[in-house]
């Protein structure tokens, strides 16, 4: 049965966009029933805000229910707040009591440059995944689907690392602003199947290397794992270093037969 | 009354699409380059068909209104997707795979359409397996498949259950991969805002950028709106927040008849609203309904705790009114009998506004280790939704809106009725008849996106090799262009004292009341009197906050909900004027004796194509019949 | 490196292609990413940890005090390993030059290590210019992982300082070369220098906690079969490094270790 929260204080950072100073504005919520969701909570703010003539909050959010990665949000200090494997869409306010400050920030990072409010612009990712994220394999090409048979374990494997919803919370939670998680999961979906192997080595070259454009390095705090809605594993992380020293190596052996 | 051309070619049913290929114009390698293509969306339609268009060497310019291609709400999709492989050997073909698409449509579709669709389904698990998908396996490394409604072999293909996910990942990378290499030109966060049509033909597109509010146009030999479908026209549904009708509904005011748009698809199992302000339902999936038992309360009103109604006060309708499908009854045929029970004051929940699909048994029977392995998640998701643990207490569900089937009129080719502008994936209405089948929507946008338009479009595209085209220094651009920034400044002119979310609310409320699960004269003539009355007030009263330039999501939604505004009076005059009952499409007036779906072949087995005139009230309608050769019609039955 | 990244509009097309190629000397080249540095970082690291082990393993002949020679002499045991070291792979090569060749390796360690860990830190500097407005919130982050720049500090300038005691003897007591014993007792006989001691091995300890776990990360090299045992090696590796090196001038402190001439 539903409780009825009080008194929540929000502390909301808005800024009018990417080179302008930005600051906390303050909110008090008197009542909201716990079954509404996080987002919820925000879309009844905004309504206020627009009935006092006043501009909306600017968050990302799609498809509120946790897969095609859109919202993001640093609430108190975690990056989709508090609760473990859930995106913020799925974030319910019976994870928060009455009394409760609630600060909610943007992602930061710079290759997130914040767009306005709580918006920031992800597409440094894309650009990850232009680099090398894809098996080449022109429309009508492909031979019989099961040609080539993939053991359960490394469909299975694949398939946990390619349930990466590409919401940047990887990038948000790291001291360090790395996306190494994120690009770890793109390359092993990829590199731990048979049809990724002719494009293996290559691609976590191309793909690391754009990676190193834009953001930061890991040094192995585990805070990306912690934060992922997926919770995708760091060992992927290890596989990508793996994968990109033998890169170097076998790369090199390659250029100096042709 | 016109007849619509649908250009089905010549020949046996099974032959059309060799035939189709076998005679249709080409553009030979050197000269694609010469020619633009612009594709709106980039979902599973739109992505497949700007990789697939850009590989063949076309000039692609690719538009999303999302921050990236991959969030389109493609990726939402959780069951998986039919193709007609037969590697279980259970008796499936290309045949089979045909006749359950129409049949499960109620015999609403078109036959060579859907049998191309049955064609390609083949190729598109090969190419998907290709690119990387991780379909589910077996143990011997083969492909692994299950079973999903209206079908009695299985060929669904699935991805945990993240299906659509790995689907739109898959059709993204090769997009990705084409915006690498300087094939496609990737414009995000910009919206289609209008369609130019010169010389009776479509010239191309007028787009805003959302993070800026600039209003720019853009030319193009040919343009595809591959922008999904409509359901968020009912406020709640199981559609991302964004999805929205506009892309279609510019098109349609520009000259493109619509058609069927009274046929959405209601999902039975959905969690039931929690509060008024909710802002969308979520799915959970169908496959629940394997273990699941669905009841209400016998009596009316009946708020004990679901553990404290014995037995025989319990009424597990499904399993009374279809003993042999019980609780597998297809998706339309669930969702009415819930509204009815709900309808009859036996609805559980503290709004009363859902019913019980029980584990209980599941649990005795097989243990709640192997409900965990099979249900887990959908479980754990129930939970961070609800607060409600449903290994202990049964969950509650009820039917949402979840997929359009109606959308613009296209032909063989998927070109609407404007020539150069082509209409893929939820857009069109063109495979799903009165009904989708499960496991049907991601196959039929890879086989437009991938398998079929990239081969029709050519069949246009030839006819114009070596012949200028308008560029956007045409007055019509500049023209449409302004027309675009005043309909802008106009909302944030308003000055009222209403959201666009408030009005969004009050319009699905009328449109899910009235034109949701069951429709009647007596309902749809209010709504169309409600309708115009709330859209009259939203002209006056709206509020949007903040201007034109820069980020400005009031602004963009006002934009969408005028748009839910006209289409709503479309979906409730068409509903009106279909005087039968198919698949989706449930008019009270016409029903057997025992409550279901009565159909009219003789009057109704057409699509309806509607003209837009000027005013959303008075559209013209058309109409394209549909000729079977094929196949019978039958009244479907689940007893 | 286009690191700081501003907002940008317009059509996005042909980011792969407008990629630099050129490539440097294949080590150059590894060494240019971040992956590359965090390999530098790794395997110079596992140098240090070797070196780390072998020295404390060395000292703990402190506790065997005196010995007899082969010509009948006493002389205590740490300062004839030491005189070892000196005429290590004499007459192959000449005398100290074994030990100069170790010590050459271990400072281009520290040298690439210290390197690495300055550009990592100024690309992670970079990757978030403006940071966080609210305090964070870690999950999992232990404070070895995050004090990895403090705790390296600490280490280099205790290096700085134990070489300055007990290998130049600028800081140490009547320092006599060769003596090992004595010098060691000299220094650690006065309390406050006990105390840095005891301070500069907790955080080499704390430092080797994260980093023998993190290398295996940084490296590569992970089966989920072994994985665990990962945590279980860095903790044990830290534990007995510390309690090891701690023990010297607790000992000392105690009067264990102890020279007539101090």
């Amino acid at each position: 049965m539903s409780t009825t929260l009080k008194n929540l204080t929000l502390k909301v950072w808005r800024q009018t966009g990417p080179d302008s100073k930005g600051h906390f504005e303050s909110h008090t919520i008197d009542e909201i029933t716990d079954e509404a969701s996080f987002l919820e909570m925000l879309d009844i703010l905004n309504e206020r805000l627009i009935s006092e003539g006043k501009e909306a909050v600017v968050f990302d959010h799609d498809c509120r229910e946790g897969i095609c990665g859109t919202c993001s949000l640093m609430i108190n200090g975690q990056a989709h707040g508090p609760e473990r494997g859930t995106a913020t869409c799925q974030l319910h306010m019976r994870k928060f009591t009455s009394g409760d400050t609630i600060v909610i920030e943007p992602w930061r990072a710079s290759a997130f440059p914040i767009v306005r409010d709580l918006m920031v612009d992800r597409s440094a990712f894309d650009r990850i995944v232009e680099s090398g994220g894809f098996i080449t394999a022109a429309t009508g090409g492909a031979p019989d689907a099961n040609l080539i048979p993939i053991p359960k374990p490394v469909a299975d494997a694949s398939m946990d690392a390619a349930q990466c919803i590409g919401c940047g919370a990887c990038v948000a939670a790291c001291p360090n602003g790395a996306a190494n998680l994120f690009t770890a999961a793109k390359i092993s979906h990829l590199n731990l199947l048979p049809q990724g192997q002719a494009e293996r080595f290559s691609r976590v070259e191309n793909m690391v290397e754009t990676m190193d454009d834009y953001f930061g390095s890991c040094t192995n705090h585990g805070e990306c794992e912690a934060a992922c809605p997926k919770e995708i594993s760091i060992d992927m992380i290890a596989l990508m270093n793996a994968d990109y020293r033998k890169a170097k190596v076998k790369n090199r052996k390659q250029l100096a037969r042709s | 009354m016109t007849t619509l051309d649908s250009k089905i070619p010549a020949g046996p049913l099974a032959d059309k699409w060799n035939n189709f290929k076998a005679n249709e114009k080409l553009v030979n390698p050197a000269n694609k380059r010469k020619f633009k293509v612009i594709v709106i969306g980039t979902g599973l339609a739109g992505a497949s068909a700007a990789a697939t268009l850009a590989e063949l060497g076309y000039q692609v310019d690719a538009f999303t209104f999302h921050d990236s291609p991959r969030r389109a709400h493609s990726i939402a999709a959780q069951g998986g997707i039919n193709a007609a492989k037969n590697y279980r050997g259970d008796g499936d073909s290309i045949h089979r795979l045909f006749y359950d698409t129409i049949k499960g449509g109620d015999f609403r579709s078109r036959e060579a359409n859907v049998h191309r669709l049955a064609e390609v389904s083949v190729d598109i698990i090969d190419q998907m397996v290709a690119q990387g998908v991780p379909f589910a396996r077996e143990y011997g490394g083969m492909l692994d498949n299950r079973s999903f409604g209206g079908a009695q072999v299985s060929r669904t293909f699935y991805a945990r259950g993240q299906t659509g996910q790995q689907l739109l990942l898959g059709a993204y990378q090769q997009l990705a991969r084409q915006i690498g290499l300087g094939g496609v030109r990737l414009f995000n966060r910009t919206e289609l805002v209008d369609v130019v049509n010169i010389d009776g033909r479509c010239a191309g597109v007028v787009v805003r950028d959302l993070m800026t509010g600039e209003i720019s146009s853009h030319s193009a030999h040919a343009v595809v709106l591959a922008t999904g479908g409509y359901g968020n026209v009912f406020f709640l549904s199981t559609n991302a927040m964004a999805c929205n009708v506009t892309a279609a509904w510019r098109a349609h005011k520009r000259g493109a008849y619509f058609a069927n748009p009274c046929y959405t698809q209601i999902h039975p199992t959905c969690i039931p609203q929690s509060d008024d302000f909710q802002s969308k339902l979520t799915l959970m999936s169908e496959s629940l309904r394997n273990d699941g038992r669905v009841w209400v309360p016998k009596n009316a009103g009946d708020n004990r705790a679901a553990h404290l109604i014995p037995e025989d006060e319990r009424d597990y309708y499904l399993e009374r009114l279809y003993p042999s499908f019980g609780n597998l009854a297809p998706r339309d045929i669930s969702s009415r009998a819930a509204k009815r029970a709900v309808d009859a004051g036996q609805g559980v929940g503290a709004k009363q506004n859902g019913v019980y699909l029980d584990f209980a048994d599941a649990i005795g029977r097989l243990g709640k280790s192997v409900v965990a392995e099979r249900y887990g998640n959908l479980f754990d998701m129930y939970e961070r939704i609800t607060g409600e643990n449903p290994y202990e207490v049964p969950m509650r569900i009820y039917p949402a809106s979840h997929y359009t089937m109606g959308g613009l009129w296209v032909d063989y080719e998927l070109m609407t009725t404007i020539p150069g502008l082509y209409a893929a994936g939820e857009a069109n209405f063109s495979d799903h008849g009165a009904n989708r089948l499960g496991a049907s929507a991601l196959m039929q946008g890879l086989a437009d996106g991938y398998f079929v338009l990239p081969y029709t479009i050519s069949n246009y595209l030839a006819g114009w090799l070596n012949k200028s085209i308008p560029d956007t220094s045409h007055p019509e651009f500049a023209r449409v262009e302004a027309e675009a920034r005043d309909r802008y400044q106009r909302f944030a002119a308003v000055g009222g004292t209403r959201s666009p979310d408030w009005f969004h609310r009050e319009l699905g409320k009328i449109i899910w009341d009235y034109c949701g699960m069951e429709r009647s004269e007596a309902g749809l003539d209010k709504a169309l009197s409600e309708i115009p009355a709330l859209y009259e007030e939203f002209r006056k009263d709206l509020r949007v906050t903040g201007g034109t330039e820069g980020v400005n999501q009031t602004l963009e939604k006002a934009a969408r909900v005028e748009d839910f505004f006209e289409l709503g009076m479309l979906m409730c005059r068409d509903a009106l004027d279909r005087r039968e009952s198919c698949g989706g499409h449930f008019r009270s007036e016409y029903q057997t004796e025992d409550g279901e779906a009565l159909r009219d072949d003789d009057n109704f087995a057409h699509v309806a194509a509607w003209e837009f005139t000027g005013d959303p009230m008075t559209p013209n309608r058309h109409v394209e019949d549909l000729v079977y050769e094929e196949v019978h019609f039958q009244t479907r039955s689940y007893k | 490196m286009a690191m700081s990244q501003t907002l940008q509009r317009g059509p996005v097309s042909g980011t792969a292609t407008s990629r630099t190629t050129s490539r440097r000397p294949f080590l150059l080249d590894l060494y240019a990413t971040a992956v590359g540095k965090k390999y530098v970082m790794a395997v110079t690291g596992i140098i240090g940890i070797l070196f780390i082990i072998g020295h404390m393993v060395g000292n703990l002949k402190a506790y065997i005090g005196l010995v007899e020679e082969a010509d009948g002499t006493m002389a205590y045991d740490l300062d004839v390993y030491a005189h070892f070291l000196r005429e290590l792979l004499v007459p192959i090569v000449p005398h100290g030059y074994a030990l100069w060749g170790l010590r050459l390796g271990l400072i281009a360690a520290l040298v690439l290590h210290l390197h690495a860990a300055w550009s990592l830190t100024v690309l992670n500097r970079k990757a978030r210019p403006v940071r966080y407005q609210s305090s964070r919130d870690y999950q999992v982050a232990s404070f070895a992982s995050r004090s990895m720049r403090m705790t390296g500090i600490l280490v280099v300038l205790f290096i700085a300082w134990h070489l300055a005691d007990l290998t130049w003897g600028w800081v140490n007591p009547g320092y006599e070369y060769g003596e090992v014993y004595r010098n060691l007792d000299a220094s650690l006989s006065r309390l406050p220098v006990a105390i840095l001691y005891i301070v500069a091995n907790i955080a080499l300890g704390t430092h080797l906690f994260h980093g023998i776990w993190s290398l295996f990360q940084s490296m590569g090299w992970n089966n989920p079969r072994f994985n665990r045992w990962r945590r279980g090696l860095a903790t044990g590796i830290a534990t007995i490094v510390v309690v090891g090196n701690v023990s010297f001038p607790i000992m000392t402190l105690a009067g264990v270790i102890s020279h007539p001439s101090v």
